[in-house]
């Protein structure tokens, strides 16, 4: 057996070979089909600045790169926390109610598939009266209405799927309208809300460029435009790299979470 | 002696869709303070029906039930109720799960007494290392104590027990008919109990009430169970009466076994003759009945294996 002590850290070769075979592909690409994409040694020269001294300021749009993301993981939090205590209840209404699911089903399943790029515009329509916070509260009302219907969806769908034995309980033992929320129904639907949340933010950081693209904002998508504009095309990639393993880690954190309640 | 619970001209129709079923129809039983009664009939028959009515977890159609001198509207803890399945929620403890019935009942009592509360029944019903755990971490015998200290812990006017053990081998099953007669001898509550097991009828109740088969079920016999209390399980079968009074019963159930098949009236669907009910309750299976020979017909047989 004398691949036994390469099938033990095939979990770190295996990727690693992934990621290089990626690179490659890459290289070729800009040696072949595209002149105009750097390279990936190119992009890392053009780019080590910015990743080396990852929190400098130098300009309001030339930052490091954890700088940026940091502006963009706050912005996204403000906005995915609207969605959450929006969503939230409007889940919770729609699994108990038969009629407001027939209100507000027909509407929700309209307004659901709306990219954010179309949101966004009608969200600094929305606050032209906010002047200079326009652009903010514009933002966080296209992560809102973008990043909530999953955790909508899950919500209501985890309310139905409470199990009657735990409704008849708390009717046998004629418990109180918010002593069976707290105590039966939201617990009973903790995990698909959870599912929920975990989508929902996934949702929040994909908007969140087309957002600050967009606005112009500081922040990775608003950094990734600029320097499209400005022709420093290595940082665009840069700025694709950061979101992809941001959003990964972002994923992985709330799966941990989510498992935390699966399994309580 | 006055009745405790009265029901009368007791109905439940439920709307199909080739017009209405009636599961059970002008259904009347009285029961006296202290008695334990059961209610014995073949899966489907309605007894279940007539319970979660009296529970108030099922609307009644027609007629009415008086529990101590006042007419029953909807669900509410002074009835304990043990269901087939534990029903046991499981983000709580033993502990948890027992207590929140206690504190709808005896919101008035400190929260030092009511600690003690929970933690005598569950002591009583043998979980007194265990009442800590969730359900999760308990056996379906465990969990199946765990109910039925939840409802004597609110010492309800009533007990009513959905083919509690049901679910249950019978190893687990005669423990927990143990823990159940010693709780009850305790406590002496009014209790209507729902099974399909013979033996567990005889050795628990004062009374056997035999529900004859849906649809439009009613009583169809009562019999007095007049073994002597408390009661041990090896003295009552050994009781002279016993075997007399179980033949009466399988006999019974086989002759209404046999009753709807041969009428070959149209029956309701079967989705609307076992409403909102787990599929695992039908052990004494209907279609079984339909060409077995009397003797050997699958559910009698099932029956006397329990023994």
């Amino acid at each position: 057996m004398n691949n036994n002590p390469l099938k033990k850290i095939d979990w770190l070769l295996l990727p690693l070979i992934g990621f290089a075979v990626g690179v490659g592909l890459w290289h070729l690409v800009s040696q072949t089909v595209s002149k105009d994409l750097p390279s990936p040694a190119k992009t890392w020269a053009e780019s080590r600045e910015y990743v080396m001294k990852p929190f400098e300021k130098r300009g309001e749009m030339d930052q490091g790169i954890l700088r940026f993301t940091w502006y963009s993981l706050i912005l996204v939090a403000k906005g995915y926390a609207i969605a959450l205590i929006i969503g939230t209840p409007v889940g919770f209404f729609l699994g108990l109610s038969k009629s407001f699911t027939k209100t507000f089903d027909p509407i929700i399943q309209i307004l659901r598939p709306v990219s954010p790029l179309a949101w966004l515009p009608l969200g600094l329509v929305l606050f032209l009266g906010a002047g200079k916070q326009a652009s903010e509260l514009g933002a966080l009302f296209t992560i809102a209405v973008c990043a909530m219907w999953p955790t909508v969806l899950n919500t209501a769908v985890g309310v139905r799927a409470i199990p009657q034995d735990y409704l008849n309980v708390a009717k046998v033992l004629k418990l109180s309208r918010t002593k069976t929320l707290f105590k039966v129904l939201i617990p009973a639907t903790l995990p698909y809300m959870f599912t929920g949340f975990r989508l929902s933010l996934g949702i929040a950081w994909l908007v969140i460029v087309a957002a600050e693209m967009l606005t112009g904002r500081p922040g990775v998508g608003g950094f990734l435009w600029q320097e499209y504009n400005a022709l420093n095309y290595s940082h665009i990639i840069l700025c694709i790299l950061t979101i992809g393993v941001v959003g990964f880690i972002l994923d992985r954190l709330m799966s941990v979470v989510e498992r935390r309640f699966k399994t309580a | 002696m006055s009745n405790y619970v009265e029901l009368s001209k007791l109905t439940k129709v439920y709307p199909t869709p080739n017009g209405p079923a009636v599961i059970v129809k002008d259904f009347d039983l009285k029961i006296q303070k202290g008695e334990f009664v059961t209610l014995i009939g073949h899966s489907g028959c309605g007894k279940s029906t007539v319970l979660s009515m009296l529970a108030g977890l099922n609307d009644i159609t027609g007629g009415g039930i008086i529990l101590a001198g006042r007419e029953l509207s909807g669900a509410g803890p002074d009835r304990g109720v043990v269901f087939q399945s534990p029903s046991l929620l499981p983000w709580m403890t033993a502990f948890e799960n027992v207590m929140l019935g206690v504190e709808q009942v005896f919101f008035t009592a400190s929260s030092e007494e009511r600690r003690e509360i929970v933690e005598y029944y569950l002591t009583v019903v043998g979980l007194g290392d265990a009442m800590h755990k969730k359900p999760a971490e308990l056996s379906q015998g465990m969990k199946q104590r765990v109910g039925i200290a939840r409802a004597f812990a609110l010492k309800p006017k009533m007990l009513l027990l959905d083919e509690p053990f049901g679910m249950l081998d019978s190893l687990t099953r005669y423990e927990l008919q143990q823990v159940l007669i010693e709780l009850w001898r305790k406590n002496k509550i009014t209790a209507l109990m729902v099974t399909h097991d013979v033996d567990e009828a005889l050795f628990l109740s004062d009374r056997i009430v035999c529900m004859t088969d849906g649809p439009e079920a009613e009583v169809g016999d009562i019999l007095e169970v007049h073994f002597p209390r408390p009661r041990e399980r090896k003295a009552v079968m050994e009781h002279p009466d016993y075997y007399r009074l179980r033949e009466h019963l399988i006999e019974f159930l086989e002759i209404h076994a046999h009753r709807r098949p041969v009428a070959g009236a149209p029956s309701p669907p079967s989705a609307g003759d076992r409403p909102a009910k787990s599929p695992s309750k039908a052990v004494l299976n209907p279609a079984g009945y339909e060409s077995a020979p009397l003797a050997n017909s699958p559910e009698s047989r099932s029956l006397i294996a329990i023994k």
